[in-house]
This record gives structure tokens, C-alpha cells and sequence, in this order.
């Protein structure tokens, strides 16, 4: 793999992680557990499709075939998606969705400061932009995740068991193969192994603030980078790209 | 392109261009507009993006394309500029007043973490105290709160600081 290859698949994955988790927090919409929430996590959701719209339009420039972002989110299948696991699953219930965002989030802000200082100009002028939205994200979703964990029996277990079904997912984040090492080495890009030192010290922090339990060594489930997705991912992309598999082309 | 079209008249023309979400104000209170550039045949206006997900970042875009053109510019282009990215510490003080007689709590001086994070005093833009509460971090747009006074009751909206 050359740099150029691996910059294009760099910019692309930052795109996929930015779409799936916007499309997984805008079905919150009409189904948020109030109505404040429901308006924080469609705002939250219109960042991350703010975002995966710039990363994927830069990535049409440097493929150069012509592709503009509406082909990477709508016309690709689904192996062809690169994101984490973690942002794919289910929103389940309101502890699920924002124990997955912290998770990512905590991960996002650390990456997207490195990005702003990396040697690649466009990604680190819209990681500058994009650390602002994240840094507001990641305080309502880590207030509300200490108010659940230290709050009533019920919310405390219930979150507990949110950490404990979705910890599998976190060590994908840090896992880099070869397009994070060229980046890393070419283009002054971020170091995972430093960030995932930081991340397990700042969710160590905020679970102790919940009162919650942080789940021991285990397993830890990957693929996303290889586009090998869980079962939820299907579903997920089959409602997103509906309307341009129908018609496709289709402008409004 | 009119001979006569120089910087500070397309300058003037661009502060009659309101702001798709709050008309109040316009793209140049709000700091939206960096730069105006004439060249031989054309203009380029350079405009920066609020939020990544601002879904007034392209009526803003075409707003001021049509206003250029509807004065009988030609050769006008706008471009979009991420960086430095935008801050609210770039709505002009005339923006600032306009914003607070409209009823919406302008943002704070001096962006910084600190700020965006909430945690200074907002006044209310009617009665001016700083008794106030937020109701909730989400208002009708991504860069608005909502808020309520407890001297005059009334609630009242406030522009975040980022």
C-alpha cells in the first residue's frame, strides 16, 4: 500500500465512523426518552453528518474517479464500510446509546486533536473544526452516564450491564493496521497506542464518578476496519441507502 | 463586472444578506464572510461554516451568490474556507446588540473551552440580570440553548459559545 492509498482509506474510515453514528443517533428522533434528549442527539447526529460529509468529499478528491460523498454514504455495500463495531450497534435502551457514545467520543476528541496537528492540511482543518463539536458531546453524554450509573438501583444496573455488553468493542478503536501506520509515520498522524493509554484513563475516571464497575481484560471483538460487520450492520445501511438504491441518482 | 464595484460597496451588499436561521442578524454581524477578493474578472467571496452540520451553511452560500449577482456582478464565486474555523468570538458587536434586542442572549466574549463548556454568567436580554437557568443545552438550532430568567420568568434563547 502507498501513502496516497492509505490516506484515501484513512479519510474514508474517518467518514464511515462519522455516517454510522450519525444515522444510528437520528433514528432516535421521534423515539428519544425526552424530548431535550431527543433534540441533543439529533444535533449530536448533524455534527457527525457535518463531518462524514467533508471527510467523504475530500476523499472523492484524492481517489479522482469522480465519486462525490453521496456515492461513499448511499451506493456502497456493505463490506466496503470500514467503521468501528461499536458505533453500529443497536441504540437499545437510552443507557446502550450513550455508554456507545462516551465510549467513541473519548476516542473522536483524542484523535481529532492529533489530526489538527498533522502534516495533511485539509483533515486537520476539519479535525479543528470538529474537536469544538465533539468536546460538547462528550460533556452531556458523560453527565448524563455518572447521573445513571450513581443514580436508582434500576439505572445503576442496567448502565452497568450497557458497559459490560459494549467494553468488547473498545479495543477495536486502538487496534491500528497498516493505513494507521502509515499515516501515523507519514503524515504526523495520531498514535493509538497513546490515545488508548488516555482512554482507558479518562473512562476509568468517569466510571468511577458513576459508581460503575470497569469490566476486566476480555475479548475483544474486531473487524470493522476489514469491513467485516456484525449482524446490525445490514439493517442499518439497507434503511440509510433505501432511497438511492430505489432511484438511484436521485437529487432533491 | 461594474466598474464601480469596489470592495466596501460588495462589503455593504453582503450586510443586507440576513441569516437564513435568525434574519435578524446578517452573514456579516455574524462574522461568516472572511475575505472579499477582486480580481480582473471576477469575485470571490470567502465564507466559513459555523457547525460541521449546519444545514444553513449552503442557503447562506446561495444567498450571497444570488445577492452579488441580483446588483449585476458578474464572475462571482464563494468559496468555503474551514480554517481558521469559526468562532462566535467573530460576531461583531453591532451583531451582538442586534442579536439582544432580539431576545437571544449573545454569546460570551472570548471562546475557549472554558466557555463552550458553560460556565459563566448569562444575562438576561431583556431584563439584563444574571439570574438565570438553563432549561436545556438544545434549542431550536445547534448553536442555540435555551434558557429562563428568574427575575423577569420569561425564557429566553442564548447563542453558545464555540
Amino acid at each position: 500500500m502507498n501513502n496516497e492509498q492509505a490516506l484515501l482509506q484513512y479519510t474514508l474510515r474517518l467518514g464511515d465512523n462519522a455516517l454510522v453514528l450519525a444515522q444510528r443517533l437520528i433514528e432516535l428522533v421521534a423515539h428519544g426518552p425526552e424530548l431535550e434528549e431527543e433534540m441533543a442527539n439529533a444535533n449530536f447526529s448533524l455534527d457527525y453528518l457535518g463531518q462524514a460529509r467533508m471527510f467523504y468529499s475530500y476523499a472523492g478528491e484524492l481517489e479522482g474517479r469522480g465519486r462525490k460523498e453521496d456515492d461513499f454514504a448511499f451506493m456502497r455495500g456493505e463490506r466496503e464500510f470500514c467503521n468501528f463495531l461499536l458505533l453500529e450497534q443497536p441504540n437499545g435502551h437510552f443507557g446502550d446509546t450513550l455508554v456507545r457514545s462516551v465510549m467513541f467520543e473519548l476516542f473522536y476528541l483524542e484523535q481529532l486533536q492529533a489530526l489538527a496537528n498533522c502534516s495533511n492540511e485539509r483533515l486537520a482543518e476539519i479535525a479543528a473544526r470538529a474537536v469544538k463539536e465533539i468536546l460538547y458531546h462528550l460533556r452531556h453524554d458523560s453527565q448524563w452516564l455518572v447521573r445513571l450509573g450513581d443514580g436508582t438501583e434500576e439505572s445503576h444496573a442496567r448502565v452497568q450491564d450497557s458497559v459490560n455488553q459494549l467494553w468488547r468493542f473498545s479495543g477495536e478503536m486502538f487496534a491500528g493496521d497498516e493505513v494507521d501506520d502509515i499515516f501515523q509515520q507519514v503524515f504526523a498522524g495520531p498514535d493509538l497506542e497513546a490515545i488508548g493509554a488516555t482512554w482507558h484513563e479518562k473512562m476509568s475516571a468517569i466510571l468511577a464518578e458513576a459508581t460503575l464497575a470497569i469490566p476486566g481484560d476480555e475479548w475483544m471483538q474486531k473487524g470493522g476496519r476489514a469491513g467485516c460487520h456484525s449482524e446490525h450492520f445490514g439493517p442499518l445501511i439497507a434503511e440509510m441507502q433505501y432511497m438511492q438504491r430505489s432511484y438511484p441518482g436521485l437529487e432533491w | 463586472m461594474l466598474a464601480a464595484a469596489n470592495e466596501q460597496q460588495i462589503w455593504d451588499w453582503l450586510a443586507e444578506v440576513p441569516d437564513p436561521e435568525i434574519p435578524v442578524v446578517s452573514v456579516v454581524d455574524l462574522g461568516i464572510v472572511r475575505k472579499v477578493t477582486i480580481s480582473d474578472n471576477s469575485i470571490e467571496v470567502e465564507v466559513a461554516p459555523t457547525y460541521s452540520g449546519c444545514p444553513a451553511t449552503e442557503v447562506i452560500e446561495s444567498t450571497i451568490l444570488s445577492k452579488l449577482v441580483d446588483e449585476g456582478l458578474n464572475g462571482v464565486s464563494v468559496k468555503r474556507v474551514l480554517s481558521p474555523p469559526w468562532t462566535t468570538d467573530w460576531i461583531s458587536d453591532v451583531g451582538r446588540n442586534k442579536l439582544r434586542e432580539y431576545g437571544i442572549a449573545p454569546p460570551v466574549d472570548g471562546a475557549s473551552k472554558r466557555e463552550l463548556l458553560g460556565k459563566s454568567e448569562i444575562h438576561c436580554p431583556r431584563c439584563g440580570t444574571s439570574e438565570t437557568t438553563v432549561v436545556s443545552e438544545f434549542g431550536s438550532t445547534a448553536c442555540k440553548a435555551s434558557y429562563k430568567c428568574d427575575e423577569c420568568l420569561e425564557p429566553f434563547e442564548y447563542f453558545k459559545c464555540i
